[in-house]
């Protein structure tokens, strides 16, 4: 084969600046060959180098007494006690899954969960956060339905349940969905890998799946264009194969309990490319790697393809010299392909050798802390005055708020989501204490009283109207569902989903969010461990809402005394924590979207340090066995939080009876849908009652008794009221409804 | 008194089986894997669920072929207790241990979620001491959990006592609405002439502990343990 020659044009079509190209000139002192040219574009791409995001990132606190593995790894790890930690991620694979759902979304949970049990961890959990075009669009049932059976389709076969996650729709994910996942593994501290490459001499093996021409970057130019062999386009996006993944998943965790390896990595974006350069970087070592002894799926691979190819379900390891056997041995028996590709070497530099011949000979160092690094320009579009402005008194009253509180609770955003969870095999490991549904799964860690709580949230509403402002609520909503089931937050990772980055707007968003949920973070005291940065979410120039999605990992010492979000028992008695914090604000709320077809004004307010106080009551309440429930109040205000802790219990709905908790000049309808930050709905026992006030007292936290639960209705005396079954029946069916699906 | 849970390539309930017998129910449980071509030494043979080799082929169509479903039959044909969960029943049914096959699930869609059984026969190892009639309250998780077999094979079950689980509303009612998938006769379990083979969709290995939402699962590996502490095992 001829070696394509390599000009400024090819680099640019690979995505690279004339600046990029002149940087990678000066660095090696010659031109790259064409597959030096792949490996550069891919590893100094937004996806891989973070060259645009970093210098924001760094703003993120990222350490705390329970740390064990900060950014920079595959996943992050937090110490949870008893020599055990959790080790989490969450991805983005939101352009595959918008060209072919169900593959996309697939393949993008093999991938985290590749990215937790690389750490050594099993993973025992997995979340999602989707976001839809709106329900009407052509083409949104049939992405809803492709990615949620991809989802299921990976996830259930490989043996790792999907407890929970959240789901909107908005006419600004029209053209671009979002698919973020989740996993969380356990490992024990003394099993914990990491991806380096270090010792000169050891051995580089490739084990998993053979490589194929699928998923390679720039697949469309590389075929026909430069290679007239290559005249087949194969699509970009790949093709998951969750059996394997199982296999590889068994494997790895059976290695990893010999002591034969010093480093794994999966093989994600950018495959070998990645894996082998980024393990070298982390080390300070070298490696050479012989390209004819990698597992190939087809003929006639080019050593171009067989760097860039994303085949799923591969890992890189770098064995004890000597030790080979053992790796080999494990993974023979779990029908996998097996390969001594290379070895460690001390002197920086990553040699590629492809029939003989040198085909890539690249300083690590060049490719990851060479890499460029950007500080876009940023600024606050001219536009965000007139988005925040908003006039409450012009908004027509509902002339039946019965209905109108029906209509948000069976609306696509707030209905049973039943649809989609039971898609997800939710109980496979007999961990799930809580089911879906609640504020946030629960699960246990066998072997201990442990469990963990998770939660992923983001309201992009809020994060376009006030990008800051939304950012510091999607952190402290997270903290706020973990704590309201008994938990305390230990560590959050992250999916930024941006626009373009090159618009000093969407940066003006980018920056802002972080700055945000940074300083949510601070006075939490949660580190961010984990996270991912996806940009370009963006069809014809228009951006999606910011949508910075956090997903939050409480840990419960006591399984035991976990909390839900629906009421339990007719008598118990129905309190507001937060009472104060009570907001007359329709800015980005549910309701001025769905009644008013608006999107306006300012996000509700929020006081860190009432949150702080916050959290750590609902955990005390719960650790102390005081709550019969425990509900924050998000999207649709007061009235849906009411409507919800008394309709989402398994065994079926109860009414409640309680006060309207704002004052009666405050319109009705206001009083209902108004958004709030900082509010929980609880209910405890009549004989707990004293006790959870003067708790309450002791952290500050104002509490307002509202009522009873009980009786065939949820009533908001004076207000609305409407047929707990009713409400139950119409917020069971909506989603499908609105969708259009079959139920 | 020994128990078996098979590991095939892509069993993955085979960790919750382990847990319901080893550690909550608290009988001697080890893996075994599928390449085994022996079984003595063991008293009874749980076939956990999941999706050996990916159900890319048939559910089970792959997993009947390796050496272990061998020492299975022997060890069904010498009486000893065998059950199959989800994915351990289609290999029951794609080895001919047990009669009929399963189609995708009507809606055509994989269910997880929790439904009720009622108890129709107390002859298997799994089901003795369960009144006939007892409605368990069990979850189901698959794809392809629609039993299927012609109306001949029916009859004969029904006539034979084979049929052993039967979905039902919570009261013990059998309606259409109860049953999660579309099965025949609605199906959810069924034995072997003898009876000591065992096949269900629904996973008792997964509410055997009330802090899961169920403990009736683990009535069938009760019943198991006093089967096998009668003859002596």
């Amino acid at each position: 084969m001829r070696e394509i020659p390599v000009t400024p044009e090819l680099a640019r079509e690979h995505g690279l600046s004339g600046e990029e190209f002149g940087r990678i000139r000066s660095v090696l002192g010659r031109d790259p060959t064409f597959t030096e040219l792949g490996i550069f574009s891919v590893m100094w791409s937004e996806h891989c180098s973070y060259k645009s995001s970093r210098v924001h990132l760094r703003k993120f606190p990222t350490k705390g007494p329970r740390v064990l593995q900060g950014p920079g790894e595959n996943a992050g790890i937090v110490d949870i006690g008893g020599g055990l930690a959790v080790a989490f991620k969450m991805e983005s694979h939101n352009h595959p899954s918008f060209i072919e759902p169900y593959q996309g979304a697939a393949t993008g949970v093999g991938g985290i969960l590749r990215d937790v049990f690389t750490m050594g961890a099993r993973p025992i959990a997995s979340l999602n956060s989707l976001r839809f075009g709106r329900p009407d669009h052509p083409k949104t049932r049939y992405l809803v339905s492709g990615v949620v059976s991809g989802i299921a389709g990976y996830g259930n076969c490989i043996g790792v349940p999907t407890v929970g996650g959240e789901i909107y729709f908005d006419e600004c994910y029209d053209g671009n969905i979002l698919v973020n996942v989740f996993t969380l593994g356990v490992v024990r501290h003394e099993r914990i890998w990491r991806g380096t490459a270090s010792g000169v001499g050891n051995p580089v093996v490739y084990v998993g799946s053979k490589t194929g021409r699928d998923g390679i970057h720039g697949a469309t130019m590389a075929s026909g264009e430069f290679d007239e062999k290559t005249d087949e386009k194969r699509p970009t996006v790949q093709v998951g194969d969750p059996f394997t993944e199982k296999l590889l998943l068994e494997a790895c965790l059976e290695l990893m309990r010999t002591d034969a390896i010093v480093g794994i990595q999966d093989m994600g974006a950018a495959g070998l490319t990645s894996s082998s350069f980024e393990m070298a970087s982390r080390a300070g070592t070298g490696f050479v790697m012989d390209l004819d002894r990698v597992p190939q799926r087809e003929e006639g691979m080019t050593p171009y393809e067989l760097m860039l190819s994303e085949s799923q379900e591969r890992m890189l390891i770098v064995a004890k010299k000597g030790r080979e056997d053992e790796v080999r041995e494990i993974f023979e028996k779990w029908d996998l392909d097996v390969s001594v590709v290379g070895e460690v070497t001390g002197d920086g530099i990553g040699r590629i050798r492809w029939k003989g011949r040198a085909v890539a000979e690249i300083p690590v160092a060049a490719l990851t802390d060479q890499a460029p690094l950007y500080d876009r320009p940023a600024a606050r579009p001219a536009t965000q005055d007139a988005l925040q402005s908003l006039d409450p008194a012009a908004l027509p009253a509902p002339s039946d708020l019965a209905e109108t509180w029906v209509e948000l609770m069976s609306g696509p955003e707030m209905a049973d989501k039943r649809w989609v969870f039971r898609q997800y095999d939710h109980m496979i490991r007999t961990n799930t204490l809580v089911l879906p549904g609640s504020d946030a799964a629960v699960l246990r860690v066998k072997g201990t009283d442990k469990a963990v709580a998770l939660s992923v949230d983001c309201n992009s509403r809020y994060c376009y109207l006030d990008p800051f402002v939304g950012g510091m609520i999607a952190v402290c909503e997270s903290a706020r569902n973990v704590a309201c089931a008994g938990s305390e937050p230990v560590g959050l990772t992250d999916c930024l989903n941006f626009g373009n980055p090159e618009k000093p707007e969407i940066m003006w968003q980018f920056r802002s969010a972080i700055e945000g949920m940074a300083k949510a973070c601070e006075a939490l005291s949660v580190p961010v461990v984990s996270g991912n940065v996806s940009f370009y979410n963006e069809t014809m120039g228009k951006g999606i809402y910011p949508t910075p999605a956090v997903a939050m990992v409480g840990l419960l010492e006591n399984a035991a005394r976990r909390v839900v979000q629906w009421f339990s028992s007719e008598g118990d008695i129905v309190l507001l924590a937060g009472a104060d914090r009570l907001e007359v604000n329709l800015g980005g709320s549910l309701y001025l979207k769905e009644a008013h077809g608006k999107v306006a004004g300012t996000p509700p307010p929020v006081d860190l340090d009432h949150e702080k106080r916050l959290v750590a009551f609902l955990r005390e309440a719960a650790g102390a066995e005081l709550l019969a429930s425990a509900h924050d109040l998000a999207e649709g205000g007061f009235a849906c939080a009411l409507a919800e802790a008394c309709i989402t219990r398994p065994d079926g709905a109860t009414g409640a009876r309680v006060a309207n908790p704002y004052p009666d000049t405050v319109r009705p309808d206001f009083a209902m849908f108004s958004e709030c930050q900082g509010a929980v709905l609880l209910s405890c026992t009549p004989g707990k009652r004293e006790s959870l006030l003067s708790l309450a007292r002791r952290f500050r936290i104002t509490m307002m008794e509202l009522g009873t639960v009980g009786g065939e209705h949820i009533d908001i005396e004076g207000v609305a009221r409407v047929a707990a079954c009713e409400m139950g029946k119409a917020w069971r069916e909506g989603f499908a409804k609105a969708l259009g699906l079959e139920g | 008194m020994k128990t078996a849970v098979l590991v095939f390539p892509g069993s993955n309930c085979d960790h919750d089986a382990y847990h319901a017998l080893k550690h909550v129910v608290g009988v001697d449980a080890e893996f075994v894997w599928h390449r085994q071509s022996t079984l003595s030494g063991y008293d009874a043979v749980v076939i956990p669920g999941g999706f050996t080799y990916g159900d890319y082929l048939r559910t089970g169509a792959m997993a009947k072929l390796s050496p272990v479903m061998d020492a299975v039959r022997g060890f069904a044909a010498a009486g000893g207790p065998v059950i199959g969960i989800c994915n351990g029943f289609q290999i029951l049914l794609e080895a001919g241990l047990l009669p009929g096959a399963m189609i995708v699930n009507d809606s055509l869609r994989f269910v997880c979620d929790y439904v009720h059984l009622r108890t129709e026969t107390g002859r298997t190892p799994f089901t003795r001491g369960i009144p006939a009639g007892k409605v368990l309250k069990i979850p189901v998780a698959h794809y392809q959990g629609n039993y299927f077999a012609d109306e001949k094979t029916l009859s004969a079950l029904e006539a034979g006592g084979q049929v052993a689980f039967r979905y039902c509303e919570p009261s013990g009612e059998v309606t259409p609405s109860s049953n999660p998938n579309g099965s025949a006769n609605h199906i959810a379990g069924i034995c072997n002439g003898a009876g000591n083979v065992l096949g269900m969709m629904p996973h008792p290995e997964r509410c055997a502990e009330e802090v899961l939402g169920s403990a009736d699962g683990r009535l069938l590996f009760d019943a198991m343990v006093s089967w096998l502490e009668e003859r002596g095992r």
